[in-house]
């Protein structure tokens, strides 16, 4: 009798579900692809058709151009080749949703990215009980430990409005999407005036009709440096050492993610200021997450899987580790390995 | 404590030199005047004992974070810092204090005759309490010195700004043999006196290195030149029948080189000689790796005295008949040096040879020498400069050969630490050398962890993530690849290294992306490096 194929399998191009045919979040074009959100290492070019969430379509396409792209509601089960697929949201960026694969009674779920706190703009993540649950886990360390995001904006705030008496303007650096409209949507405009990087201008347009937030107004060759002054600016972090960057002198920058919890990481890129803010699971969360599923099998995909897997093993889970192309927080870390988008 | 804490976090945070000044001002003008000497102290590496080693640290914050050891210790591989590990692991109720530093500090020195317990109670209490900075930095105290680029100069910078005193001063009260727990504010700073000056050096004259060409410092004959020795730069003071020996870090290694207490009774007193302590196996000079057997040991045995004895190379006269000579021109100094050195027979100090010459060339047909000589280059001294303090332009500098260099393999790779945690670093590099099969296999020879770019670290270290053969703790096995060009300062023969050779601050020149693994050199190639001694005169 052959050996029973997983639901889903671990391949060249990606996590594949060999009943449905379909793939998910593959890296390599394929013909079906289900697609978690909007992140460059989770919806890659070149697939034939893409199912994803309908907030994100504009977001792909934004990034994509003309694709061939299906929306799919939280909680609407659809059913490819006999296959049940349904996406709950993930709490990860807006759109950003998990993948349920159920066939034959057997269940499976696939975070994409995610996080348990809710940040205000994206959907807050939901528990899914299944039985095998692949997780990602970018800060699976017990260094790893975010405090409420009230008080982290509350610092940025603080932050902001000092270095406005100080006649600086505050360059704060944020992926440009997800991040910068979670930053966005909690700066208090009442200190100042919120100026943006077109990457960033570009992408909150996209999502403005879906979202309420502050008035942003855009930088161009034309923007005046007086003007600026004492504002803040939120940049992709590609930005940080640019000539782009020149035109805000004096300023003072930080960037807000969750690599900012080290030290070195902030001395490293020569960045004045770093709030630790993460739109991932930090390390309490995981192992809530996990331990709420119930499920019996977790498999992590990419973070610190080694480490993680193995302290689940201790814990009991059946757990292992399986090489993707997911880059979790990388991204904000690694400038040259953001996708480079037009000014 | 906050304050220290603040101080801390300020410094740590920029690399703005002015903005660290004006932070260590501001701290040394309102602080308590008792956890003002602390900080200095602890500037200046004179931190009390650890109390608690490393590995209980570990333990005991694995424990109290409710997480396995192992766990603990891979946190730390990834972080790169115990301290910062610990501060992030333990939980806390950030219940917070307001003892001073120095009570901290008094407690640190109380708790190291403690019982293991009594030290698990006491870190227990204070990690919960603390806030997570004032954890990190209160973890620090005990583990070690704070790596935040405050150089003794710029700290005393801050001082003189606070205070108003001079910065020379300054510099020369904080030399020494002081006791931050003995000592006050008043009496370590402020106060003005003349007594216990007896044990203090003068603080050293440091040279830059050669800004341009030789020939753009003018006249030739306007220079005296030196070999630059290879060893460790001290001063030998003696005063009142007593011998002090300062290393150039300002640390008192009298008990270190026994041989020099024979200068008590043969040099008068009030006398401070600048030189370099160099070994002298075999009545030749040797090489620092010689030195190297003596520097950690504070006991010296009679048996390694005899192996590897070692002697003062004088430069200059600082002190004379109890005067300082400093401001005296250099050529008037190094005469009284050579009168009170002549005669000496049978003591081990020799004078730096001085040399003269009529032209540049000469001067760099001179440098061409250095090596088989031991030495690291050349000294120019003006002849009418005085002895000043610190590294200051324009009356020394300093010559040295260029680094040699060869090409080597990259084989295994470590995280670094502090800024460069999280990035695979520290790499070990390889030759080529035939074995006793005749197969050609790569011999590790030199580790090295500086000398590429921000951005190529990231790149080869996103290739090292990529191409790892195998992990052993921190350390991991790369696919043999990528030659990179090695430069270092000397080489010689050693027993204990598997290569037979040691290089002697061995750094990255360049990432020969041009080559392929065949093309880097063989450990023959390395040997033939080895410098053969020439007579000296």
């Amino acid at each position: 009798m052959p050996m029973k194929k997983p639901l889903l399998e671990f391949t060249e191009k990606g996590i594949y579900c060999h009943a449905a045919k379909v793939y998910l979040d593959p890296w390599k074009p394929v013909d079906k692809a289900i697609i978690t959100h909007g992140h460059a290492d989770h919806s890659r070019w070149g697939h034939k058709q893409y199912i994803t969430h309908p907030t994100n379509v504009p977001i792909i396409k934004h990034r994509l151009g003309d694709i061939e792209v299906a929306g799919k509601e939280w909680g609407e089960t659809f059913t490819v080749n006999g296959v049940k697929f349904t996406l709950y949201p993930a709490g990860h960026i807006i759109g950003s949703s998990q993948v349920r694969v159920e066939h034959k009674g057997e269940i499976w779920v696939f975070t994409g990215d995610y996080k348990l706190e809710n940040d205000g703009v994206a959907t807050p993540y939901e528990s899914i009980k299944c039985h095998t649950f692949i997780t990602e886990c970018t800060f699976g360390l017990p260094a790893f430990l975010w405090r409420p995001q009230k008080e982290v904006f509350k610092d940025i705030n603080e932050w902001w409005a000092q270095n406005k008496s100080n006649g600086q303007t505050s360059v704060l650096f944020g992926y440009s999407l997800g991040k910068a409209q979670r930053l966005l949507k909690h700066l208090d405009p009442n200190i100042g005036k919120i100026y943006t990087h077109g990457a960033i201008e570009n992408m909150t347009d996209v999502l403005r009709p879906m979202i309420d937030f502050p008035a942003t107004e855009r930088i161009t060759r034309d923007t005046k440096k007086e003007d600026i002054k004492g504002h803040m600016v939120i940049a992709p972090p590609s930005a940080h050492g640019s000539t782009w960057i020149r035109r805000m002198v004096p300023f003072v920058t930080a960037s807000a993610s969750g690599w900012m919890a080290f030290r070195g990481a902030r001395r490293r890129r020569a960045i004045d200021k770093g709030f630790v803010l993460s739109d991932h699971c930090d390390w309490p969360s995981l192992l809530e997450a996990i331990k709420e599923i119930g499920a019996e099998k977790v498999i992590c995909t990419h973070g610190y899987t080694d480490i993680f897997s193995r302290y689940l093993r201790d814990l009991g889970y059946d757990a292992r580790t399986e090489a993707t192309q997911f880059e979790g927080e990388n991204a904000e870390l690694n400038v040259e390995t953001e996708i480079s988008e037009s000014v | 404590m906050k304050k220290f804490s603040q101080l801390i976090k300020t410094l740590d945070g920029t690399n703005k030199t002015n903005v660290k000044v004006a932070a260590l001002a501001e701290y040394f003008t309102n602080a308590p005047d008792q956890d003002k000497v602390w900080t200095i102290a602890i500037l200046s590496h004179r931190r009390p004992p650890r109390p608690v080693n490393t590995t209980l640290l570990r333990e005991w914050a694995s424990e109290l974070a409710h997480i396995p050891l192992w766990l603990f210790e891979e946190s730390y591989h990834i972080v790169g810092d115990l301290a910062e590990t610990i501060a992030l692991v333990v939980p806390s109720d950030e219940s917070s204090t307001d003892k001073s530093l120095s009570a901290f500090l008094q407690e640190m020195i109380w708790l190291k005759a403690q019982s293991d317990e009594d030290k698990k109670a006491y870190l227990y209490r204070n990690w919960k309490q603390l806030d997570y900075y004032g954890r990190f930095v209160f973890t620090k105290l005990i583990t070690g010195g704070f790596r935040i680029g405050v150089s003794q100069k710029l700290m005393t910078r801050a001082l003189a700004k606070a205070t108003g005193i001079d910065e020379d001063i300054l510099a020369y009260k904080l030399m020494g043999n002081w006791d931050p727990n003995t000592i006050d504010f008043q009496d370590l700073i402020l106060e003005e006196k003349k007594s216990d000056y007896l044990s203090k050096p003068y603080p050293f004259y440091l040279a830059y290195a050669l800004e341009n060409e030789p020939e753009s410092l003018g006249d030739v004959t306007e220079w005296s030149f030196e070999h630059k020795w290879d060893g460790i730069r001290a001063q030998i003071i003696v005063r009142n029948n007593e011998l002090f020996t300062w290393s150039r870090g300002e640390e008192l290694v009298t008990d270190k080189y026994p041989e020099f207490e024979v200068f008590i009774g043969r040099l008068p007193n009030g006398t401070v000689i600048d030189g370099e302590i160099l070994p002298y196996p075999n009545k030749e000079i040797g090489t620092f790796n010689d030195l190297q057997t003596r520097i950690g040991r504070k006991n010296v045995s009679k048996a390694l005295l005899k192996k590897t004895p070692v002697i003062l190379k004088a430069y200059d006269l600082l002190e004379w008949q109890g005067e300082d000579i400093r401001t005296r021109p250099y050529s008037k100094r190094r005469n009284l040096l050579e009168k009170m050195v002549a005669g000496q027979d049978g003591i081990p100090l020799f004078l730096s040879e001085k040399m003269e010459f009529t032209s540049w060339q000469e001067v760099a047909e001179e440098r061409e020498l250095s090596r088989e000589k031991r030495s690291e280059g050349l000294m120019f001294k003006r002849k009418d400069s005085p002895y000043l303090v610190g590294r200051k332009k324009g009356d020394w500098w300093k010559w040295k050969v260029d680094p040699l260099t060869i090409d080597a393999v990259l084989t295994y790779a470590m995280r670094g630490h502090g800024r460069r945690s999280n990035l695979f670093t520290d790499y070990t590099f390889a030759l080529w050398n035939e074995n006793e099969e005749g197969e050609k296999e790569l011999v590790t020879f030199a580790k090295a962890y500086s000398g590429l770019t921000d951005a190529e670290f990231r790149k080869v270290d996103a290739w090292i993530k990529k191409n790892t053969l195998e992990r052993f703790g921190p350390v991991r096995s790369v696919t043999p690849h990528h030659v990179f060009e090695i430069a270092f300062e000397g080489i010689a023969e050693s027993k204990r290294h598997k290569s037979g050779v040691a290089t002697r601050f061995p750094r990255i020149l360049r990432w020969r992306k041009d080559k392929k693994i065949h093309e880097a050199n063989s450990l023959e190639d390395l040997k033939a490096l080895i410098p053969h001694t020439v007579e000296t005169e």
